[in-house]
């Protein structure tokens, strides 16, 4: 009696328009320009590092993820954002591991996309700061020909500069000697001096590809956001945050605390605020909790930039709070509609 | 008069898609061959027959009767011969009991000569009981029994009778139809319940997409009452009882508890017309506005049709199905049920039947959640669908249950926004009923 031709499925028939595909390629449109802006100050330097940890993401995901999960794009997201956390003269071997590691060991081990607790560009950068740290921080300075390379990309994997430049000179090849200096964080903390509010905002310093240009990475983020692709709230609470807490430091002691713009623009807070702290997966999903993930970055960034031993925090905040992140979900479940608010928190 | 704009939290927006009806006058259905009249019309106990196979009923003539408080009786609606009683393909998707009826052809389809009494002199009581008699229920697609919300429970009081007219889902038509071509109906519907609940103020909430209705209803409104218009920002799920409350009065309805625990009762705009007719006609719920609509079916409209005509009967008055045609779905797309069989009739709660095509009927492919939380912000009763959706999968029903699961209401707006495609309402419906029969089997 049925029609073969209809079918019968749940409600509701209709469907939204976003799609996970689409959100995921939007991000990586998005991401073009703030690679573009590598490219403008580092030159070809940039594209090498950058492709070289997308190659890194990209392999891992092809031989162990799930079928077809390379269509999804989120791969790609991690490689190019492992790819703008690294200082541009980093060797392309080291950029590929970075990658790998992310994606291998900091996403697919714990069941592919959705599943991964820390977010996987981020791990693959605290693995290579644990195993070169030396490589990632010399920080070559902007400038120069652009043709040039920033440093030694395409060094032999696992062989001594020495060593590499001596096989070299044996065919006849001598590498140019790079001119490097320290980031702006890096002159505010172990040499107390400043950097002007230009350079920090059109990316004019020292420092890895993507943390230079923080006018390019609010742009991006506010087309993501208008997308609705991008929770506002994490980016915006850390934002707040920083400059409040830094704010009170630089009332209190303003020879020693330098003061919010210059903490808000320098090092990578932006691509860390906008870019990695909202990654849908290792952030918090109620509108409460993004406020209180973001918060605890903003005070952990400041904390360690004037308190702890390294001069940049970024990275390790936002580690630490994806660690916390089923917590605060826990703790700030949304208020059933009809149920008074005092209820839920008791 | 509040100031500020009326409004729910969260909701989406689909597109509205009414453009394909919404002009279109009501036309009348030429009685089908036959009618099936299933006994379960009604969210309650089903009605019990009152007939036996090869009895003669007249239109109007009530072939079951009401089995309980929550349950309403129901009525042949033309006049022919009773030709089985059995199971028969229910909208639901089940087989169920129904009576069947052998219409007359070439037949004037007469009522009985009845009495119809003047409204005004009779008690709430009296009221109320002609309510029920006429088989009145929700006719905005729950279908739940109307003369039972006419009577609070004891120590309750209404302050507002709230006339839902938003008609929110997509391509529906129907109670906008109602409001412009029947205002008056509505108007006299509203006077009736207001008497019967002792409410002092009514709200009609319709949304501004239908400025048409909001006219005619603005047009029409009684001098010695206090009935007013309000225009609603187009959201769905507005339609939503809890929803609609919370837009044009401001409260919020606890879990659990029904409207008038804040002091409302909601009625669609159709069941409000539908008791006026029956006081003005003395007939009972025989008829039914629904819209037939969606790009697989030829010729679209809003159709005045008799209960218990044919899914089949209908569309073939409406032109037929496109060779694209996919999917029926009997309500609107956001929570009707799809069906496939066409012998399924036409009941009481039918609101429409939209018919799509390929495009709207590709299956998609489901992606791991992404924990995006778009399905948080558009959960209107503020639910963490991302979370009772890993439960579910992972069987963990009664862990949903402390998450609130029964405040869910099935509204399907966290499926509508998942980017990866995951059925969390279908999901969510499945749990219920294990959530039921988990119960059942404990006690």
């Amino acid at each position: 009696m049925s029609d073969e031709k209809l079918l019968v499925t749940a409600s509701p028939h209709l469907k939204g328009p976003d799609s996970t595909r689409q959100i995921m390629w939007n991000v990586v449109l998005s991401l073009l320009p703030v690679v573009a802006a590598a490219l403008w100050y580092f030159g070809p330097s940039a594209l090498l590092v950058i492709l070289a940890a997308t190659a890194g993401a990209l392999l891992p995901e092809r031989l162990l993820g799930n079928k077809g999960s390379l269509g999804d794009g989120s791969a790609v997201i991690t490689g190019l954002l492992l790819g703008l956390t690294l200082p541009p003269g980093l060797p392309i071997w080291m950029a590929f591991i970075g990658g790998a590691f992310g994606i291998a060991i900091g996403k697919l081990i714990f069941g592919g996309l959705g599943q991964n607790p820390f977010n996987p560009a981020l791990l693959g950068r605290a693995f290579l700061q644990a195993a070169f740290p030396v490589t990632l921080t010399t920080w070559p300075v902007t400038g120069g020909n652009w043709w040039n390379l920033r440093g030694d990309n395409l060094a032999w994997p696992f062989m001594s500069e020495a060593a590499e430049r001596a096989a070299l000179a044996a065919q006849g090849i001598t590498l140019p000697d790079v001119a490097t200096g320290a980031t702006p964080l890096g002159l505010m903390k172990f040499e107390k001096t400043g950097s002007g509010f230009s350079d920090l905002m059109l990316g004019s310093t020292s420092g890895s590809l993507g943390e230079t240009c923080a006018l390019v990475i609010l742009l991006c983020g506010a087309y993501l956001a208008y997308r609705g692709f991008l929770n506002w709230r994490i980016p915006a609470s850390i934002f707040l945050t920083v400059a409040v807490f830094s704010g009170i430091l630089h009332l209190t002691n303003a020879a020693r605390y330098p003061d919010p713009l210059f903490m808000l623009f320098s090092g990578g807070l932006m691509l860390g605020a906008v870019y990695m702290a909202t990654d849908m997966v290792t952030s918090p999903t109620t509108s409460l909790g993004s406020w209180l993930f973001g918060g605890g970055i903003g005070v952990l960034v400041v904390a360690i930039r004037m308190w702890g031993g390294l001069p940049e925090g970024v990275m390790y905040a936002i580690l630490l709070m994806n660690g916390v992140v089923p917590f605060i979900e826990r703790a700030t479940q949304p208020r059933v509609f009809g149920r008074s608010r005092v209820k839920v928190l008791s | 008069m509040p100031t500020i704009p009326l409004n729910f939290r969260h909701g989406v927006h689909p597109p509205e898609l009414k453009e394909l009806t919404a002009g279109r006058q009501l036309r009348r259905l030429p009685y089908p061959d036959e009618l099936v009249l299933p006994l379960r019309q009604h969210t309650g106990k089903p009605a019990r027959p009152i007939v036996r196979v090869g009895d003669r009923v007249m239109r109007g003539d009530k072939v079951a009767e009401a089995d309980g408080w929550v349950s309403v009786p129901l009525h042949a609606s033309a006049s022919g011969i009773i030709s089985a009683i059995g199971l028969w393909p229910h909208p639901d998707g089940s087989l169920a009991p129904a009576i069947r009826i052998a219409v007359e052809r070439y037949s004037l389809h007469e009522t009985r000569a009845r009495v119809i009494p003047d409204w005004r002199g009779l008690s709430k009581e009296q009221l109320v009981a002609a309510v029920r008699e006429a088989g009145v229920v929700g006719l905005g697609g729950a279908a739940f029994p109307t003369h039972v919300k006419l009577v609070p429970p004891e120590g309750e009081h209404v302050d507002y009778l709230l006339v839902n007219g938003c008609e929110c889902e997509p391509y529906l038509t129907t109670d906008d139809r109602t409001m412009v071509e029947y205002p008056e109906r509505v108007q006299l519907g509203i006077r009736i319940m207001m008497k019967c609940l002792g409410a002092r103020h009514c709200l009609v909430g319709i949304e501004k997409n239908k400025p048409e209705a909001i006219r005619a209803i603005q047009r029409t409104l009684p001098d010695d009452l206090d009935v007013l218009v309000m225009p609603l920002r187009v959201r769905y799920p507005q339609g939503a009882e809890k929803m609609l409350i919370k837009a044009l009065i401001d409260r919020e309805v606890p879990p659990g508890k029904l409207p008038v625990h804040v002091g409302a009762v909601v009625q669609n705009v159709g069941s409000v017309a539908t008791i006026a007719e029956a006081f003005e006609t003395g007939l009972p719920l025989l008829e039914r506005i629904v819209t037939v609509t969606g790009d697989g079916v030829r010729r679209p409209g809003n159709l005045l049709v008799p209960v218990g005509t044919k899914l089949r009967d209908l569309l073939d008055a409406c032109g037929g199905l496109t060779p694209g045609a996919r999917k029926i779905v009997l309500g609107g797309p956001m929570m009707g049920a799809a069906v496939s069989d066409l012998n399924v009739p036409v009941c009481k709660g039918t609101t429409g039947v939209v018919v799509l095509d390929d495009r709207h009927s590709r299956s998609v492919e489901i992606l791991p959640c992404i924990r995006c939380g778009h399905c948080l912000d558009a959960c209107p009763v503020f639910l963490n669908p991302q979370l009772l959706g890993a439960l579910a999968r992972a069987g963990r029903h009664e862990q949903m249950e402390e998450h609130d699961l029964a405040t869910c209401m099935l509204c399907g707006c966290c499926s509508y926004v998942c980017p990866s495609n995951i059925p969390l309402s279908q999901m969510f419906q499945v749990s219920k009923a294990a959530l039921t029969k988990i119960k059942a089997a404990r006690s």
